[in-house]
């Protein structure tokens, strides 16, 4: 059963879940950091959550005693999910060293510079035909009706699947990583995907293309041939790491715009400040949230923690502590020192962060191209998603 | 000015590739290094200081001031 008590202690008895964590995790992480900057619960097994930056990182880096074998924050309940196609899980997500090594090198080329430059075109004219269907209307779901629908087309091009399958693919990573809590959705949507990657797997034996998944398919890894539950799981994570991720932060930062038009304001007529205003924005509205577990007896921070707990890798945290960041609550669009992990940090650091911030860059030059001043609609309701991954799900604004 | 890009800490983040082209190169595994031997003309000695700042794992060195 789901556990809905409400929280009477952050330090003791915290939960990701709850609704006021979700909407703003950042007033629980000060009282944190005051008071017991790594917190524990028992709920959903035991665990830990650390909110400074200097934890975050140093338990990033310790791969000895956190291991990647287990990075969903919310873990399935009951019986696991039958999954033997699976045999590697995910990775290089859910690897540690030599295999997180090997297939962290097969996928990074896709995702170099050069690459990256190779898909920005398709993503503008994309980003330009959402907006062409709603500017006339002076109303849009800059969550819905935008954020969301861009990046699960871009994987989908870059894996060489059909973009007409957006929908369903986006309902798939959502049941994994955000509606986590319905455990026969999510174990649906797993079997779903793993079926749909199967069969195009199938397909590119006999009629390989230039995409990923025919290179992942055709490849090497250590001189051997790539077996196919490997590519399945490379694969599946693409799928899972590049959608959600992407539009969460395309999505709070177009909330952010629209909360803050003069922010807007510099960003449509100043081209240059895009850069360092995408890394405050993605340092300030972090979405992502990993997991660790423990593999050893180990005290942290004053923390006995044992082997098989859990440890949140909470990044978005560390990119709010006022020892790591002045003014941390402030979005500054040019702040010079930057260090943020919103892309993880060690062994791990996202290896789409080069597609993740081309992404965010169009999707937020086309926007105001068009869209230059945009407010929230009033009286309208913004929903948030958290847990792993936190992002506006509702965005409703107007622009008259 | 001379920078230096560790290649044991670089794991990739392109913070420096960003803000100061000019300066460094990613590699298709996103390992970063210093252009040339690394010497920054005076112009471009800011923008170097910026990519240190901003580096999340502490890769970048001054090798000379
Ligand atoms: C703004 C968007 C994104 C954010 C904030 C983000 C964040 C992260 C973070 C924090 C990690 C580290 C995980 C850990 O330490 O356990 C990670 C890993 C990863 N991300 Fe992203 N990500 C984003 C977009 C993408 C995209 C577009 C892709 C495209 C394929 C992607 C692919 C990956 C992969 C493959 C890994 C695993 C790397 C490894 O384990 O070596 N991500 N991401
Ligand atoms: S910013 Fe640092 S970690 Fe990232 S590529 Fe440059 S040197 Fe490497």
């Amino acid at each position: 059963m789901t556990d809905v008590r409400p929280v009477a202690d952050w330090a003791s008895d915290f939960d990701v879940l709850a609704q006021e964590y979700v909407n703003d995790p950042f007033s629980v992480w000060d009282r944190l950091r005051g008071e017991c900057p790594v917190a524990h619960t028992d709920r959903r097994g035991s665990t830990w959550l650390p909110t400074t930056y200097r934890d975050v990182v140093d338990l990033a880096h310790d791969i000895d005693h956190f291991s990647s074998i287990d990075i969903i924050v919310i873990p399935f309940e009951g019986e696991p999910p039958e999954e033997p196609v699976l045999l590697y899980g995910i990775p290089p997500i859910s690897a540690d060293p030599p295999l997180h090594t090997s297939t962290r090198r097969m996928i990074l080329p896709w995702f170099s510079h050069r690459k990256v430059d190779s898909y920005e075109e398709m993503t503008r004219a994309l980003c330009a035909r959402l907006v062409d269907e709603f500017v006339e209307t002076g109303r849009a779901d800059a969550a819905a009706d935008y954020a969301q629908q861009i990046p699960v087309r871009v994987i989908a091009h870059i894996l060489g699947v059909p973009a007409e399958m957006a929908d369903t693919f986006t309902g798939w990573v959502r049941a994994v990583l955000e509606f986590a809590d319905d455990m026969e959705g999510r174990r649906e949507a797993f079997e779903g995907l793993v079926t749909f990657f199967i069969e195009e797997i199938e397909k590119r034996k006999v009629t390989p293309g230039d995409d990923l998944l025919s290179e992942l398919l055709h490849g090497e890894l250590d001189g051997q041939p790539v077996e196919d539950s490997l590519v399945l799981g490379v694969a599946a994570l693409v799928l899972i790491a590049g959608v959600d991720t992407t539009w969460s932060a395309i999505g709070s930062s177009l909330w952010h715009l629209a909360t803050h038009p003069e922010d807007a304001k510099t960003l449509a007529s100043d081209p240059e400040a895009m850069p360092l205003a995408i890394e405050e924005l993605l340092r300030a509205y972090s979405p992502v949230t990993m997991a660790r577990m423990v593999t050893q007896d180990v005290e942290f921070q004053g923390c006995p923690m044992k082997a098989g707990d859990k440890v949140l890798m909470n990044f978005p945290a560390a990119n709010r502590d006022p020892e790591a960041f002045d003014d941390p609550d402030q979005v500054i669009l040019d702040r010079a020192q930057n260090r943020h992990v919103a892309f993880g940090s060690g062994i791990h650091r996202c290896a789409g962060s080069n597609l993740a911030r081309m992404e965010m860059r169009v999707a937020i030059e086309e926007w105001l191209k068009r869209i230059p001043d945009f407010r929230i609609e009033e009286g309208a309701e913004v929903t948030w998603a958290g847990g792993q991954v936190r992002g506006p799900r509702n965005l409703p604004v107007v622009f008259p | 000015m001379k920078i230096s890009v560790d290649p044991e800490k670089c794991t990739g983040h392109a913070r420096c590739y960003g803000l100061a082209p000019d300066l460094f190169t990613v590699d298709d595994y996103g390992l970063s290094s210093a252009v040339g031997d690394g010497s920054v003309p005076p112009e471009l000695e800011d923008k170097a200081r910026l990519a240190i700042a901003n580096c999340p794992e502490y890769a970048i060195e001054v090798v000379e001031e």
